[in-house]
């Protein structure tokens, strides 16, 4: 993580460039940033911006609407590991973008937002296409900026790209008024760098390490829990090497999958809502946890009371802020994943004794395995799509997904086994997420297989960004679990609403298939049991986006399920156990 | 995995969507507990700690917005603020924010730790007990018996702003109790109108308010002896 403190500016290209407004400058702090594709829609206040870009070796990737431009983004950021980049114009342009901006922020994404804005002179004046753009990001931004002066707004643009990608990483918004962008300026902007104030701390202090050391050797039932910030902090591998030295089961988050092979015999895969049940019953029986890169969300903990209530918690991250926000913790080591994980490794003298723990994590495995029915007289059940789409594609395969149930599917059914192949919307839960998402990880790394699960109604949110993957000739594989309804939600209504189904039907969304060769792409539709390895085979041959829309069983729910605020180790397997 | 345990999974686990286990009567159960403040509690011992009022320090850049931010992260996450106030220091590129939360103990922390994450925050601290800590308040009351609001306003080291027929203007400065106080005792009069500054304040003595001020200080210092030949 470190290398990204400040972003690379290549000394010929420095030498060369030179900038005559603050537009050109803006795009040429990209450029020195390392940046190759960028997403956005065109209009009036940022136009200066655009055609700055039309002389850039930039690849431009034209949205059909702002949303899916932060999504692709944010993708393209999770994917690369650095910023991904948005444009948008000032007003709704802006407005648009703001769900991306806080998804990326729930989920400690790297991307940088740029916005145009009215002249300076018309600001708060309530021009046309103004809003105040500072003012709705401040909460959902890392921190953003309010470009004055063409002379620096390179360098702004430079430090805001900066910033989103080091430490904990998140969104940075610049807003370019118009007139700062057209403004004259020979200043090309100077190498990027993080503020002044801004100092992460890499390293965590020997106390805390040595405290740490002393808990996890003295454990009989350790568990790691690893979170999305082993991830991001590219510690994965410090991961694996310190579970498997120790012998230390793993525990993920959701925003996890991925960060600890789930093939791996010290795998427990992911706890919380729709977690396992030996996840969550690991979590809850532990004695001591050590929490890497997780902010104890809800979703995970359920009720904080009844969260692994008899353990020593170890927690480790860069964010000092998350130390105690949800779940106390009793050592606090702050610092950079990778770093705090070899530290701690270094001090260790031996592995916990804990034997009969491992055996109780794998007998918990044979109790609760994730299991499901499938006669192929009855319909057809999600399960088995995405086990069949896993077992039809590579290894490291990248899964975009909406958010509903199909979510749900894709985390518990599809075998996670390298970092930066699970794209989804965690902390904010948007659906729509899942094509635009597919769109930025297939460019981010267009040799690897993009996969992307959505549900009936996230997808028919952003569903007309397909014509972006067609005219990109993007090879993406949509699978739609279509059960026409907003299944997550009725699914909540069969449990706590006496199944009445107020707005949660979808009667009449339309044939998916149809709607994939509208836009040029290619279509199928399956209902069938026997038809799915085919039409998957199919589809991922077809060099292009294909969409298929899989009519599953309309009454599928998901489980296992922890009632939201409630108890890990009581999860529900069906719902008459809710 | 679907067909082979299919057989199984009928009759007795036919309702719960193929998933197998002991039921949730049926597991082992954990002997601890947390409170509501994800602290591991001795179940005998008090549960939950108590609000403390205290005062915090902010050192900030002085740039646009950064009271905006501060005081929006302060009411986005719901703290229980008192008073906030701000004003340039010494050193006319950095503003120091001082704020009265109520709050129990992980709460203060959470506020320290989230306003040291606004990038413009240069460093953020906890004041003492002992620190100095002064608040401002004008009150107007009305103006017919002027002779025992001037006793009052001496009473309590006031001054007199203005003073006219029909209304009284005093100026009191303090700490917080005697603020409270002197406003009970002009209650008498009838208040028309009562604006408060909110509490301000710096630590002690030798010390500094927050960490980094005295290497700020000496910087600054530094760079006020050395002449530029720039200009
Ligand atoms: C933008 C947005 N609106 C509403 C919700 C609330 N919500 C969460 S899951 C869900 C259902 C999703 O339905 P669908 O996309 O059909 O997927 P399914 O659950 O059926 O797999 C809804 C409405 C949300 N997460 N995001």
């Amino acid at each position: 993580m470190s290398e990204r403190v400040t972003a690379p500016v290549e000394e010929t290209d420095d030498a060369e460039r030179t900038v005559e407004t603050g537009a050109e400058s803006v795009i040429a702090a990209l450029e020195g940033a390392g940046v190759e594709t960028c997403f956005g829609v065109q209009g009036g206040a940022i136009m200066p911006v655009y055609d700055a870009l039309y002389d850039s070796d930039i690849h431009h990737v034209t949205m059909a609407h702002e949303q899916g431009a932060a999504h692709a983004a944010d993708a393209y950021g999770i994917v690369s590991g650095e910023p991904g980049v948005c444009f948008a114009t000032s007003g709704p342009g802006a407005t648009n973008l703001v769900t991306g901006i806080a998804d990326a922020s729930m989920d400690s994404d790297p991307m940088i937002a740029l916005t145009g804005q009215v002249p300076t002179a018309f600001v708060g004046n309530d021009a046309f296409q103004e809003t105040d753009t500072t003012g709705i990001t401040a909460p959902i931004t890392k921190t953003n900026y309010f470009a004055t002066d063409s002379d620096t707004v390179g360098d702004t643009v430079g430090e805001a790209f900066a910033l989103s990608g080091t430490g904990r990483p998140g969104p940075t918004v610049v807003d370019l008024p118009k007139d700062v962008t057209n403004g004259a300026t020979d200043r090309a902007p100077g190498e990027a760098r993080t503020p002044d104030t801004y100092d992460p701390q890499m390293e965590a202090d020997d106390e805390a390490i040595e405290a740490a050391a002393r808990t996890l050797e003295a454990a009989e039932k350790p568990v790691i829990l690893a979170g999305g910030g082993v991830i991001k902090g590219d510690a994965t591998e410090q991961l694996r090497a310190f579970a498997t030295e120790y012998e230390i089961p793993v525990v993920t988050t959701m925003p996890a999958l991925g960060s600890f092979p789930e093939d791996h015999e010290l795998a427990m895969e992911m706890a919380g809502m729709h977690g396992t049940g030996y996840a969550n019953m690991a979590i809850t029986h532990c004695d001591t946890m050590l929490a890497v890169g997780c902010r104890f969300d809800d979703r995970l903990t359920g009720g904080v009371e009844t969260f692994a209530p008899d353990a020593q918690i170890l927690h480790v991250d860069i964010d000092p802020a998350e130390i105690s926000k949800n779940i106390t913790a009793d050592v606090a080591a702050i610092g950079d994943a990778a770093t705090v994980l070899e530290q701690l490794d270094a001090e260790l003298q031996h592995a916990p004794d804990a034997r009969e723990w491992r055996e109780q994590c794998q007998t918990w495995k044979e109790e609760y395995p994730m299991d499901y029915a499938a006669p192929e007289d009855e319909l057809l059940r999600p399960e088995f799509v995405v086990e069949t789409m896993d077992e039809a594609t590579p290894d490291e395969t990248i899964v975009t997904t909406g958010v509903g149930q199909h979510q749900m599917w894709a985390c518990q059914y599809w075998t996670y086994r390298h970092p930066r192949t699970w794209v989804s919307s965690h902390g904010l839960g948007t659906m729509g997420y899942g094509l635009p998402s597919a769109i930025g990880a297939k460019l981010a790394a267009p040799d690897r297989d993009v996969v992307c699960f959505e549900g009936d109604g996230s997808f028919l949110m952003t569903c007309q960004e397909l014509a972006v993957a067609v005219h990109e000739n993007l090879d993406i594989t949509v699978a739609v679990l279509n059960n026409s309804s907003v299944g997550m939600v009725r699914q909540w209504q069969d449990a706590f609403f006496e199944g009445r189904h107020s707005a949660s039907q979808y009667p009449w969304v339309p044939a998916f298939d149809k709607l994939a060769e509208a836009f040029g792409a290619c279509g199928f539709s399956v209902t069938e049991y026997n038809e799915v390895a085919e039409t998957v085979e199919a589809a991922l041959e077809y060099d292009g986006p294909s969409v298929i829309d899989f009519h599953i069983d309309p009454e599928s729910n998901v489980y296992p399920m922890v009632p939201s605020g409630g108890d890990n180790g009581q999860f529900a397997l069906s719902e008459d156990q809710l | 995995m679907s067909q082979e345990t299919e057989t199984e999974i009928e009759g007795e686990y036919e309702r719960t969507n193929g998933l197998r286990g002991p039921p949730p009567e049926a597991r082992p159960r954990p002997s601890g507990r947390r409170n509501s403040q994800g602290t591991r509690i001795d179940p005998e011992v008090e549960a939950e700690r108590h609000p403390r009022r205290t005062v915090i320090s902010a050192l900030v850049k002085n740039e646009p917005g950064v009271l905006a931010r501060a005081s929006g992260l302060v009411s986005r996450r719901q703290f229980n603020i008192e008073s906030l106030t701000v004003g340039e220091t010494t050193n006319p590129e950095t503003s120091r924010i001082t704020l009265v939360i109520e709050e129990p103990e992980p709460g203060i922390r959470q506020v320290e730790k989230q306003l040291e994450k606004l990038v413009p925050v240069i460093s953020v601290q906890e004041l003492g007990r002992d620190a100095v800590r002064r608040e401002l308040v004008i009150v107007k009351v009305h103006g017919s018996d002027p002779d025992k609001v001037h006793a009052v306003t001496e009473m309590y080291d006031g001054t007199t702003l203005d003073a006219g027929p029909q209304t009284i203007t005093v100026e009191i400065t303090g700490d917080e109790q005697k603020i409270d106080d002197a406003i009970d005792a002009f209650q008498q009069f009838g208040i028309r109108e009562l604006s408060r500054t909110g509490q301000t304040a710096m630590a002690r003595g030798d010390e500094w308010t927050t960490d980094v001020e005295e290497e700020r200080y000496e910087r600054m210092h530094e760079r006020w002896q050395t002449p530029t030949n720039n200009d």
